[in-house]
């Protein structure tokens, strides 16, 4: 049996959500092209994946096995649309950054993944921090994501003009291609740190 | 009406194409591309259920969301819709054609949780699509879909055969083509706009 130190820890590194379980690719390339966009559509993802995997986990009891998956569904969804009832009042710059992929959200393999996978098998304490661990595994995953991108596709962090003003930004990075081109080689990487680290 | 179609055609294949163009249904692109076979197979399911998904989740927006001013329902509706759909087809095609169903029965389950088809219900109702449109553009995006996985599908089986480092073998390899790919069809952009 892990300890909580452990299941939390898993969700950042060995079983990375973007790096290592290559899930929720989706949202991955579309949102960060820029720092911002990738902590936001972390932070809202991790939200949800908090939520629905408590909800879940309360209810493990009383949902019958086969119509599980739909019931999952609908509790994801319910607290997708929260989420982009409260962005669209409070963060509209980010709401619409984020544009299609907030209802997406709800088709992200991370959360109905981890509430199949995690929340219906195991206590509340437990899944807290799975939900936790896996969460901040992605927003941390697509924030370092967003900033490779905007630093060379812009020049900036966060907004913050970092390069000055003699650097020539790489306009492949801020488009389509340079996301796929930019994610399939920061996988490479991650292999081969996670190979030298001894980690399989 | 005619010129708006072709444009959208035309914009939803190539200019913008839902894969390459708009990141959505990465993970079953990713992961069905290896042989060409299961891609096409993969493609027709996806063609069969995205045309019957946005033509439910159109008229579901038009005849009860809006009027009854349930907008905000959008997500919840929609997801359900396109699960049951799923569930739906299935279990009539195994009836009414069973070798159609076990050609096509084994991805569609996994079309459930494909973000295209949440996807391009959500990209219909947004652009104010009207029913035709909505048919047209569902197809063609679903067609569009079903091309770029063909091609990665059939360089894929050439890379299998190549010397790829190890670090970079599968999914890795994977995207950067997918990218340089996708970079091809970027050429494509700016001949005709909707």
């Amino acid at each position: 049996m892990t300890t909580l130190a452990q299941e939390f820890s898993k969700g950042i590194l060995k079983e990375n959500p973007v790096f290592r379980l290559l899930l929720g690719m989706c949202p991955v390339l579309a949102v960060s092209i820029t720092a911002v966009n990738g902590f936001g559509m972390g932070v809202a993802a991790l939200f949800v994946l908090l939520c629905s995997n408590i909800v879940i986990s309360l209810f493990k009891g009383f949902i019958p096995a086969r119509v599980r998956i739909p019931a999952y569904i609908l509790i994801i969804a319910t607290f997708v649309t929260i989420v982009d009832m409260v962005l669209n009042a409070y963060a509209s710059g980010l709401h619409e950054a984020l544009g299609i992929f907030i209802p997406l959200i709800v088709v992200n393999c991370v959360i109905l993944g981890r509430a199949e996978a995690f929340a219906r098998k195991n206590t509340l304490s437990r899944s807290i921090i799975d939900a936790l661990g896996m969460g901040i595994g992605f927003t941390l995953s697509l924030t370092f994501l967003g900033i490779i991108r905007e630093l060379f596709g812009a020049g900036s962090i966060f907004n913050i003009e970092v390069m000055g003003a003699a650097f020539q930004p790489m306009m492949l990075l801020a488009t389509a291609p340079g996301a796929f081109i930019t994610l399939g080689i920061m996988l490479g990487l991650f292999n081969l740190i996670f190979k030298r680290l001894g980690i399989e | 009406m005619d010129l708006n179609l072709t444009a959208i055609i035309f914009v939803a294949i190539l200019a913008n194409n839902i894969v390459l163009n708009q990141f959505l249904g990465i993970c079953p692109y990713l992961g069905v591309s290896k042989r060409i076979e299961t891609s096409l197979g993969m493609g027709m399911a996806v063609i069969f259920v995205m045309t019957m998904a946005a033509i439910v989740t159109w008229v579901i927006y038009t005849v009860f969301l809006v009027p009854y001013d349930l907008v905000y329902l959008r997500t919840i509706a929609f997801i359900l819709v396109i699960a049951s759909l799923v569930q739906l087809v299935e279990t009539v095609l195994k009836k009414i054609n069973p070798t159609l169903f076990r050609a096509l029965g084994i991805y569609l389950p996994l079309i459930t949780t494909n973000c295209a088809i949440l996807g391009v219900a959500l990209l219909n109702v947004q652009a104010g699509h009207n029913i035709i449109q909505t048919i047209v553009y569902a197809i063609a995006a679903a067609i569009g879909f079903t091309i770029a996985m063909v091609i990665m599908a059939g360089i894929r089986e050439r890379l299998d055969l190549a010397d790829v480092s190890s670090y970079l073998r599968g999914a890795a390899v994977t995207l950067v083509t997918a990218g340089i790919l996708s970079l091809a069809f970027m050429g494509f952009r700016g001949i005709m706009t909707l």
